[in-house]
């Protein structure tokens, strides 16, 4: 591969004037308006960025002030990011869906001088809290739709109005904005990138030129790319996963990039476009497979039994793909056939014919979508990484794909795990730390190492495993730690299982407290001839215990490390419930207070003494009234 | 900017009067709103404006045109269109082609030149689609292009009426129940569009409507029909006011 490290001594701008120099004429950004794809080469793009950043600068934009960007994905977010970056400013990006107040909090925080929205939407938010806001000094729109009633507040600005003004610096003074460029160092910020907090006010992380720019280089020199690639920006541009594309491979690679015309169609468009690759948070992968199941669902017998069959060996194919052994000359004759015959017929209707690489990052992906997706051909792989290292520090190579890992570490990316088993990382794309929290900025990078707050270990062919965020992490007695999420996972992937909840933190061993799901177990008994009346019922059948005692058996063959082994399980009499508390509003288990709530159960559960025990159920009905019944509940011993 | 002149005018069907003696003057630019309440002769004006009926007795005009015995398509022709209460779209064929073919009367050329299919009628056909996809920008109809009428929700279904009126390009947009059907937020869009169409297209509305919450809302004048007479109009206010329309309405004590 050609030697490209010394982008690394550009600015964003830089490399971007650097691209024009190169391929001018060679098409960079892509829009679909009015039903058509209209393209700009990198010489419109360059226009587009100056006319943009000198007008910003003729409006009081300058070094070191800070522009947010509340947009759909359009050419103007780039113009508008790039252009505040070329005069000395940074860019940062807000959420699409965030409310006025949050708004506001945000552009006090960043400080912020100006603000580009692209529809009335958004407007109508800024000028909700405008109040608040004294320090924004300009609100620019781009689509001047609904804006009669504010045309006549010259704190509202219509982009074009703004590109006139950019205009007109240029033709007076033809040399500032090359030499406003030039000022740039790589290592500038030139992006706060704002972490999505679970909590309070998100933190600003501050990303440079430099950090951009190294991501898209380590990327792609794991998985290359030519320049006549495409891809689709269809992410929020305020994730760190869309401007990994946009600012850092786009500009390291020279691909195009293409905007959707709509949210709404960005799937469609996708199709029309075709892209070489492609990066989605796990939804996205899981809604396209429901598609594709619901479509062959409905279509012909002869269709479905292809699909069907076919499915069976391009699964059992991708197991030898994914780990990068050479197929048997029979399998791949026949995956071959299924290829030809279905899978490419069938990628081609989702748009993604063209693709070679797909990542999947954000969220666990489950490991049946990989194996689904590499059945039908499509190279879907696994990222990690944090906001503040550009979003990603760790890739499965080609052939090398493991769904319960996220791969080895990008070149230039060290990776250690620290005494407490926290993941710790290392590149020229580490951020040089959160804006104004001086605090929290120590606590992110100890040592000169990122502090991820995920826990995990690197096993022994050097991909990373991530278990779950440390602060959810628990330790057994004697010290070693384990993820209850990850455990908790585990049981559920049991369709018999509903619930589970994994104690042990700081006790001998691991135990679970498991609810049946009541539809499933149910038709199973019924398939045996069990009698049963009520939930309780069924959780007390001796024979459900069997069959949930051969699961969990099942997962402790399986687990990674001896102390993952469950060593002790109880059935519980009820379902948990959001209305009783024992699950937050989204489905979460509230793990303390189900530990004290059932404090009866969860010691008992540490005494290998007791087998079983009555307990007290108390009920509360629908209408208020409540009751209570006596019930024996049984603890099991797994023998291993 | 023109404006439209219904006066006196009666429609009778055998022995009954679905109108009698209306007098309505349409003002350009601005928003009138017909209302009443079942069978009381709001889709009978429309009909008699868009040429569908003719009137026993009086006469309509726009501007200078006499428009009494006008058949549909002159009147589409001058620049008046219409949005029905129920769907008339074709409902094989996508929302693209819909919007197309309703703009067939534009399309001028021989079918020579169709089958050529170079210079003036290629010209014709890409002007049409430029003009078409700016009704379906302006009415957000993007994800639906290609999608069959047929497959659409309902509330999808009423936005590609309104566009279909819009492909012709009107000054005059007569909406019959725009919002029949919908829930809140698709009324919130339609209410969108038809304020938008009035400040940024400057297309004179007028809107037959029964939810009346909206119409006092966003109409700037109003008339109320009852039993095919007129028995009030004016601003908002004073059409909410109006005794004789609270009567209509609610019904005597």
């Amino acid at each position: 591969m050609e030697e490209r490290s010394h982008l690394l001594e550009h600015t964003i701008p830089q490399l971007l004037r650097w691209r024009v120099n190169e391929t001018g004429d060679k098409v960079a950004l892509r829009e679909k308006d009015f039903g058509c794809w209209n393209s700009y080469t990198w010489n419109q793009y360059y226009d587009s960025v100056r006319k943009t950043g000198l007008g910003l600068k003729k409006i009081g934009f300058d070094k070191d002030d800070t522009i947010a960007i509340i947009s759909d994905n359009i050419p103007e977010t780039l113009y508008v990011a790039i252009g505040g970056q070329a005069v000395g400013g940074l860019s940062s990006a807000i959420y699409q869906t965030s409310l006025p107040e949050e708004i506001g909090d945000i552009l006090n925080y960043l400080n912020v001088k100006i603000v580009f929205c692209n529809d009335q939407e958004q407007v109508d938010k800024v000028a909700e809290v405008r109040e608040k806001i004294p320090q924004v000094e300009k609100v620019i729109y781009e689509d001047p739709r609904g804006m009669r009633s504010y045309q006549s507040d010259d704190w509202f600005m219509f982009i074009e109005d703004l590109y006139t003004l950019g205009e007109q610096l240029h033709r007076q003074n033809p040399e500032m904005f090359e030499s406003l460029v030039n000022e740039g160092k790589p290592d500038d910020v030139c992006h706060f990138c704002l972490t999505s907090g679970t909590t309070g006010l998100p933190k600003g992380a501050m990303l440079t030129h430099r950090n951009y720019i190294n991501m898209g280089l380590q990327l792609t020199a794991v998985d290359p790319l030519e320049e006549t690639d495409e891809y689709v920006s269809f992410l929020p541009f305020a994730w760190i996963g869309e401007q990994m594309n946009s600012f850092g491979v786009a500009m390291a690679t020279g691909i195009a990039v293409n905007f959707p015309e709509s949210v709404e169609t960005s799937m469609e468009d996708l199709k029309e476009i075709g892209p070489h690759f492609m990066f989605g948070a796990p939804r996205i992968y899981e809604t396209i497979r429901s598609q594709i199941w619901l479509k062959i669902d409905e279509s012909y017998l002869l269709n479905r039994f292809i699909y069907n069959y076919f499915m069976k060996i391009g699964e059992e194919a991708a197991g030898y793909r994914m780990s990068g052994k050479s197929m048997p000359v029979k399998l791949r004759f026949l995956a071959w056939l299924g290829k030809q015959m279905i899978f490419r017929p069938l990628v081609n209707q989702i748009g993604f014919l063209r693709l070679r690489r797909a990542y999947t990052g954000g969220a666990a992906l489950g490991p049946e979508l990989f194996t689904f997706y590499q059945a039908i051909g499509v190279n879907l792989k696994q990222i990690y990484g944090q906001t503040e290292i550009v979003g990603i520090a760790y890739m499965h190579r080609d052939g090398d794909v493991r769904p319960d890992t996220v791969g080895k570490p990008l070149p230039g990316t060290e990776c250690r795990i620290s005494e407490e088993g926290e993941i710790l990382s290392r590149s020229a794309s580490v951020t040089p730390g959160y804006y104004n929290l001086p605090e929290k900025t120590e606590e992110l990078l100890q040592g000169g190492w990122l502090h991820s707050g995920d826990a995990g270990y690197i096993d022994e062919d050097g991909h990373l495993v991530v278990i779950d965020r440390i602060s959810d992490v628990m330790h057994t007695k004697a010290g070693d730690m384990f993820s209850p999420m990850f455990l908790e996972n585990r049981l559920k992937f049991s369709p018999y299982i509903k619930e589970a909840v994994i104690f042990g933190n700081q006790r001998e061993y691991v135990a679970a407290l498991i609810n049946v799901d009541p539809i499933v177990v149910g038709k199973w008994a019924e398939d045996r001839g069990l009698s049963f009346s009520s939930f309780m019922d069924l959780s007390g059948l001796p024979e459900v215990a069997e069959l949930i005692q051969d699961g969990v058996a099942e997962i402790n063959n399986n687990a990674e490390k001896e102390h993952f082994r469950i060593r002790r399980f109880v059935l519980l009499y009820k379902l948990l419930d959001m209305d009783d508390g024992e699950l937050t509003k989204t489905g979460k288990i509230r793990r303390k207070f189900v530990r004290e709530k059932y404090g009866d159960i969860y010691e008992a559960l540490y005494n290998t003494e007791i087998t079983e025990k009555t307990v007290e159920a108390f009920y509360q009905y629908q209408d208020g009234q409540t009751t209570t019944v006596e019930t024996t509940i049984h603890f099991y011993t797994m023998g291993y | 900017m023109t404006q439209l002149i219904v006066s006196d005018v009666t429609l009778a069907f055998g022995g009954l009067n679905a109108l009698a003696n209306v007098d309505i003057t349409i003002e350009p630019g601005i928003i009138t709103s017909i209302i009443g309440p079942n069978g009381a002769g709001k889709t009978s004006v429309l009909n008699c404006i868009s040429g569908f009926y003719h009137p026993n007795q009086g006469t309509i005009h726009y501007g200078k045109r006499n428009l009494t015995h006008a058949s549909p398509h002159q009147v589409s022709n001058i620049g008046i269109a219409r949005a029905f209460q129920n769907l008339e779209l074709f409902s094989g064929l996508s929302v693209l082609d819909n919007l197309l073919l309703a703009r067939h009367q534009n399309l001028k050329y021989s079918i020579f030149h169709a089958l050529i299919y170079v210079g003036k009628a290629s010209r014709m056909e890409a002007e049409n689609r430029s003009y078409v996809e700016k009704v379906i920008d302006f009415m957000e109809l993007e994800p639906y292009r290609k999608s069959m009428v047929g497959n659409l929700s309902y509330g999808v279904q009423k936005r590609v009426e309104v566009a279909r009126a819009l492909t012709l390009d009107p000054q005059l947009l007569l909406l019959d129940e725009p919002m029949a059907g919908m829930n809140i937020e698709e009324k919130e869009d339609i209410v969108r569009f038809i304020l938008d169409l009035k400040k940024e297209w400057g297309v004179t509305i007028v809107l037959v409507e029964h939810d009346l919450g909206v119409v006092m809302d966003i109409s700037d004048e109003i008339y109320v029909l009852d039993f095919g007479v007129l028995i009030g109009s004016g601003k908002p206010e004073d059409v909410a006011a109006d005794p004789k329309v609270i009567e209509a309405y609610i019904g005597e004590e």
